[in-house]
């Protein structure tokens, strides 16, 4: 099997404020890592790719730092990686994002499965996975708990015909628990397709030192905009993002806290009251 | 192609090390040759206000779209499974409020199978026009049918405007729709505005949800956007139920890759770190009356009991129901603690809950400093009151309920008070 992780590096802290008198951004330090859902999906990967034979690469778009983080997925097991580095991609909302991805995966080769963790938490917006998987054609699913090969005629035939992506490889099934809204979803899913991971389905594995030692630098590769098939700038970055950020500013701080210090009956009154403003009742 | 362009000959040393300093990105790097922009920029522009003017913002020439082809605000029927999500009419309480600046209709999509129930429930709660796909297809979700019946009412219907809600379903299809639209999605939105110009102004959290960003999406259509569940409020008196409108189901764009096998319910224990509502319990709740009272409390609310660590060493409490370093780290909604003295250790298992009411008879307990609400008292009179005053709205609730339940099935009576309760037990017959 042949498995594609998204990763994505993000501020090592995510105490970012903003100044309410000069509007300006204050960070804390300037550290980062990798993007702590994305070990829940590369563990996935490697028990995958150790159960039914196969390798794990890795992907991820950003600054030329990013190579740390494909550094890491490496040293924790993967094949090879190879980040999207170009200054035409900055400013790139969730649309031109996943698009980029789209085109990264499909210089990068083929795969049977692209797996992605449930969220980033710079951006928090737990999209760019299904809008990759539409750019790239093929079926998705969320909130994922558990994949195994599906096994057994049952199965194989109960999945149907396969997804006939521009994607070629060893297509098999999949079966895949997924979580959804207080159901948990029995499915079958065909090859390739993309899963994003639910955070704490398993215990990733750390980065080993051994394997740290081993890298070597033709493992990662750089990608640019050069690289892609379609090389359109207008499609990347700010000129490819439907959306625009027009103004930042603090969150309305709750005004003081309030104490009741009267008599119960009447603090009893005030909860009741907070409840339902609230709308907890 | 839109960016930042810096006039380099513009640049002294110290404005480029200033520059460079102020994006909060690290993006801008000053060297030898002047500052440059790397592929860590967000665009957020800060540099481009400070630089007095030797950093400017590139836009590129497009054609603009034609906004009058898109009309109306539509809002997704989060259903599946038999079950319609309450989020569904918070989302056309919103939608129609939106609609008062431009006069334009509220739609509703709703995919499913077996769907009249829902399709009424939805019409009642304040769409002009409830665009119903029913088909045996649709009868569990799964992304690609559904997205193929979304993407067919976009198509023909073209609202200039898509809500959808935060659901797993939602966070699922709404980003598989949009992307076939090559349109701009903005997730978890707190609060939504309308302009003139049919232009969705959307806020959302970001960075760790210290900083608010205001997001438009100027020249594509529709705009999707998702909020989560308890943030808008369904109308309080709709207008005349809308429109049921039959829709065929369209052809697969492509085959199917998915096929569901089984749907199940999750085990009702929930973990309490994803709970909603907690009521945590401490050294100070003495007796068994008020632990039952405290248990009630928390079925009252839909919540979950939790504890602080003095029960679980007692041997009261299993430690999954422990709050702190020790225990669990929790981000409810709500939090109520109850005679919890709120050592740093249990402090730091709650930093994330969004209001937090500590009950305490000890007006210095250090509790305070991480409650919102302090109530400085004596639980065993608070607590009785407050349970009573909630059982009795409950069951008057329940009154009310079952008037609405036969009012519902009668969609021009259910424009008065239409509650939740009431949509998901209609939710639940369908099924």
């Amino acid at each position: 099997m042949k498995i594609l992780a998204c990763v994505k590096q993000v501020p090592g802290t995510n105490k970012v404020e903003i100044d309410p008198v000069t509007g300006v951004l204050k960070r804390d330090g300037v550290s980062s890592k990798l993007n702590p859902y994305d070990l829940y999906s590369l563990e996935t990967g490697f028990q995958l790719a150790e159960k039914y034979g196969g390798e794990v690469y890795t992907l991820t778009m950003g600054p030329n730092q990013a190579k740390t983080a494909i550094r890491e997925t490496l040293a924790m097991g993967a094949a090879g990686g190879v980040v999207i580095s170009d200054r035409r991609l900055a400013g790139a909302d969730v649309l031109a994002t996943s698009y980029t991805l789209a085109q990264g995966v499909r210089s990068a080769g083929d795969f049977d499965l692209i797996l992605c963790g449930k969220q980033t938490t710079d951006g928090d917006t737990a999209q760019v996975g299904p809008e990759l998987a539409e750019h790239l054609g093929i079926p998705h699913v969320t909130n994922v708990l558990e994949v195994r090969l599906a096994g057994g005629a049952e199965e194989e035939e109960e999945a149907g015909a396969g997804a006939s992506g521009d994607m070629r490889g060893s297509y098999g099934k999949l079966l895949v628990r997924a979580l959804r809204d207080g159901l948990i979803v029995e499915q079958l899913v065909a090859m390739p397709c993309l899963l994003c991971m639910e955070d704490g389905v398993n215990t990733p594995r750390l980065p080993s030192y051994r394997r740290q030692k081993a890298i070597r630098e033709e493992q990662i590769g750089v990608m640019t905009l050069d690289d892609m098939k379609d090389r359109n700038e207008k499609a990347y970055g700010l000129s490819g993002s439907p959306t625009q950020v027009v103004r930042m500013f603090p969150p309305q701080k709750r005004e003081g806290k309030e104490i009741y210090d009267g008599p119960e009956e009447e603090s009893a009154d005030r909860i009741f009251g907070l409840l339902r403003e609230r709308k907890m009742i | 192609m839109a960016g930042l362009h810096i006039y380099q000959e513009k640049l002294t040393p110290e404005l480029a090390a200033r520059l460079a300093a102020v994006c909060p990105f690290g993006a801008l790097k000053a060297d030898g040759a002047g500052l440059s922009v790397e592929a860590g920029c967000r665009m957020c522009r800060l540099c481009v206000k400070k630089s007095g003017g030797v950093i400017v913002e590139q836009k590129d020439e497009r054609p603009a779209i034609d906004k009058n082809e898109w009309r109306g605000v539509a809002v997704l029927a989060d259903y599946s499974h038999g079950r319609l999500h309450p989020v569904t009419l918070e989302l056309l309480g919103k939608a129609r409020e939106l609609v008062k600046v431009t006069g334009h209709p509220v739609y509703a999509v709703l995919m499913g199978h077996g769907t009249e129930q829902a399709a009424r429930i939805v019409a009642a709660g304040g769409a002009d026009r409830v665009f119903v796909y029913d088909s045996p297809e649709l009868a569990e979700f799964a992304v690609e049918p559904y997205a193929d019946a979304f993407a067919d009412f976009i198509r023909k219907v073209k609202p200039s405007s898509v809500l959808v809600g935060a659901t797993n379903l939602g966070r699922s299809l709404a980003p598989r729709v949009a992307a076939r639209f090559r349109t701009g999605l903005t997730a978890d939105c707190t609060a939504l505005e309308m302009r003139e110009n049919t232009d969705l102004v959307q806020i959302r959290p970001a960075f760790g949800g210290n900083v608010m960003a205001q997001i438009i999406t100027p020249n594509h259509r529709p705009q999707f956007c998702t909020v989560r569940y308890k943030i808008f409020s369904a109308c309080e008196c709709p207008p005349e139920p809308g429109e049921i409108v039959p829709m065929a189901m369209p052809g697969a764009e492509k085959p199917y890759g998915i096929k569901i096998r089984r749907v199940t319910a999750m085990p009702a224990e929930v973990d309490i770190s994803e709970a909603d509502v907690l009521v945590a319990v401490g050294r100070g709740v003495k007796n068994e009356e008020d632990m039952e009272l405290a248990a009630k409390l928390a079925e009252l609310l839909g919540g979950q009991l939790a504890c602080s660590r003095p029960l679980v060493e007692a041997g009261i409490f299993d430690a999954k129901h422990q709050i702190g370093l020790s225990g669990r780290t929790v981000k409810p909604k709500l939090l109520i603690t109850l005679g919890i003295s709120g050592a740093v250790q249990f402090a730091a298992g709650i930093q994330g809950a969004e209001c937090v009411v500590a009950v305490n008879s000890d007006p210095n307990a250090p509790i305070f400093d991480s409650a919102h609400y302090s109530v400085v008292g004596d639980l065993s009179k608070l607590l009785p009151k407050l349970v009573g005053k909630l059982k009795a709205r409950d069951e008057a609730r329940m009154d009310t309920t079952k008037q609405n339940g036969q009012a519902a099935r009668k969609p021009a009576a259910a424009a008065e008070g239409f509650s939740q309760a009431a949509v998901r037990e209609e939710a639940d017959h369908v099924s």
